[in-house]
């Protein structure tokens, strides 16, 4: 222990309290950032919802009653019930995605030559920026030259003009959505099933069971990580839908398309008015839907720290 | 192997599956190679109505050539590097500091930042925009590039943040404790021990983010403006206001659009992937 006279006795201040204080030295910057941009606009959202502003006078208290409007828009079967309704529909089938995704990746889940380029370019949708998905499929359904209706007319069918009716065009753009999505989803089993116990499935290839039994009793177990990850950015990503909306229709035909995400920026920043406390009071809403799905997230996570 | 590997199958599904790949990749792609398809048309296809059959003429150079130089995009298209790349650095540079102090620290409020940085990464882009918006404009810096960036690299580093946490947690925290025993500084820790550890996550962070940012249409709308400041997403719509009905021009225009995040994900597959299926694995 002779090494400790060398070591000089005044240590710094900075030194014997380093351990407690370098964490929140690398975390400055960071919270910095993220509280001025993300942590206090979103509180200042939900202050602003209760306000009615047009984005350059005067700000003007209103109590609770943006929320009230929305409510007589809701019992009137108004946008604001529309979008709501649009984006259950996306929900529920953006979620089509996984299976989708788990099907192609069966598919491809082998070992022959090219593979891997397959893979790759089977993947290739998600790369794309959602602006060019939404062009391409804006033509894929076009009445006049569209492949679709190319495709129908073989059968006698169409003319459909997917995006100007009323009944399909939600449908319509959640299925150019569900493309991207679907590779996302497939990936990410590619990756699940690559890590499947081999040894699992021997034994149950002796045991004899069927594919599908196999399928539903021993892979699809071992590929729960890769399904919450998947639930988690589908989810994400059907409540997040504005740029598919924006670039095939604008929320079109008669407002029929819109979702709230995309309803939001239509008061708040379009022609249609800045009613910035509307807006507000719109996106309150959307975050409150997606708070019950990052609760359960983090619920998740809180279990599997805590598991550790 | 799941499914049961082809090669161990009779011949007769194995030539099935061989001829059954190219087919379904096809289809998959269709919509996009139609893209590629009217992208070297000449206009006169078009007014003659021959949408799907071979090209009258190839064109395709004349057309991109259009794109390049008769048009904002390559204004556009270096206004979305200069937006992506600053970004990428901010974002990884940030998310390497707040993963390393919530990865390797145990503090009492440890667990309450990191899910701070997890659930404001999944708030909707929405409830954010108003307020980003005055902020961005009272610091002067509407319709700028700087507007933007700042933005981005702020909100990325939450999902950076969750990235680099868990990477840095899976390190061995042995490194660590060795190098403490050592009298080495906390900082020359971070600096020398776990950075350069940390470069496959730097790697896969990067190419996500790019990825991410050049794709990003919301922000750029609410943020930006003209061809001076706005990112390839935003202008391409007010080139294909441009070019009304010009579908060949458009088609070339989407896919010079498309491509330096499919050049980027190529390039780098291997990290890419490892950056998406990040725990989608035990």
């Amino acid at each position: 222990m002779t090494v400790a006279v060398d070591v000089p006795e005044q240590e710094s201040w900075f030194h014997r309290n380093q351990q407690r204080i370098a964490p929140w030295l690398f975390l400055t910057p960071g919270l910095l950032f993220f509280s001025v941009y993300v942590i206090i606009p979103l509180f200042e959202s939900i202050n602003l919802s209760f306000y009615e502003w047009d984005g350059l006078g005067a700000a003007e208290y209103v109590g609770f009653r943006n929320y009230e409007d929305l409510y007589w828009e809701w019992v009137d079967r108004d946008a604001f019930y529309i979008s709501l309704k649009n984006n259950l529909i996306w929900l529920v089938m953006y979620l089509l995605a996984i299976p989708a995704g788990l099907f192609i990746a069966l598919f491809l889940n082998q070992t022959v030559w090219g593979i891997r380029l397959y893979k790759s370019l089977f993947f290739f949708p998600f790369v794309i920026s959602q602006v060019v998905v939404g062009l391409v499929f804006t033509w894929f359904y076009d009445p006049t030259f569209g492949l679709l209706n190319e495709f129908l007319d073989l059968f006698g069918l169409g003319p459909l003009n997917v995006l100007g009716d009323e009944r399909f065009v939600t449908y319509g753009i959640i299925f150019a959505g569900l493309w991207p999505q679907t590779a996302y989803c497939m990936i990410l089993y590619l990756t699940g099933l690559n890590a499947v116990d081999p040894e699992q499935i021997e034994a149950g290839r002796l045991d004899g069971a069927k594919s599908w039994r196999m399928l539903w009793h021993i892979i699809l177990p071992q590929l729960r990580p890769a399904t919450f990850i998947a639930f988690v950015v589908t989810i994400i990503g059907a409540l997040r839908s504005f740029d598919l909306i924006s670039i095939m229709t604008q929320g079109g035909p008669f407002g029929s398309s819109r979702v709230l995400a995309y309803y939001m920026f239509e008061v708040a920043l379009s022609e249609y008015g800045f009613r910035m406390g509307y807006g507000a009071a719109i996106a309150v809403i959307l975050f409150l839907i997606m708070l019950c799905f990052i609760a359960y997230f983090l619920w998740s996570m809180y279990r599997e720290e805590k598991g550790h | 192997m799941f499914p049961k590997p082809i090669e161990k199958q009779p011949r007769a599904a194995q030539i099935t599956y061989q001829a059954m790949l190219p087919l379904a990749l096809l289809l998959w792609l269709g919509p996009l190679l139609a893209v590629a398809l009217f992208s070297v048309k000449p206009a006169a296809d078009f007014t003659n109505a021959n949408y799907w059959g071979l090209p009258s003429s190839f064109e395709g150079a004349f057309n991109y050539g259009q794109v390049f130089f008769n048009s904002d995009m390559p204004r556009y298209l270096l206004n979305s590097f200069m937006i992506t790349i600053p970004t990428v650095i901010g974002a990884v540079a940030l998310s390497c500091m707040t993963g390393f102090a919530l990865g390797i620290y145990k503090f009492k409020s440890n667990l309450w930042i990191f899910f701070m940085f997890v659930a404001g990464n999944f708030v909707p882009f929405q409830i954010l925009m108003v307020p980003v918006r005055d902020l961005t404009l009272e610091l002067g810096l509407y319709n700028t590039k700087t507007g933007l960036v700042l933005f981005h690299i702020a909100f990325q580093t939450g999902f950076c943040t969750l990235f680099m946490r868990n990477f840095i947690r899976a390190l061995p925290f042995e490194l660590i404790e060795a190098a403490r025993v050592e009298g080495i500084s906390e900082i020359r820790i971070f600096w020398y021990v776990v950075l350069p550890l940390m470069k496959p996550a730097i790697a896969a962070l990067s190419v996500l983010i790019f990825t991410f940012i050049w794709n990003d249409y919301f922000w750029a709308v609410v943020l930006t403006q003209g061809a001076e400041s706005q990112p390839v997403t935003a202008g391409i719509t007010s080139f294909n206001a441009q070019f009304r009905a010009a579908y060949q021009l458009m088609s070339a225009g989407s896919i010079v659009a498309a491509l330096p995040p499919v050049a980027m994900f190529f390039l780098m597959q291997k990290h890419f992937i490892a950056g998406l299926t990040l725990g989608a694995v035990k």
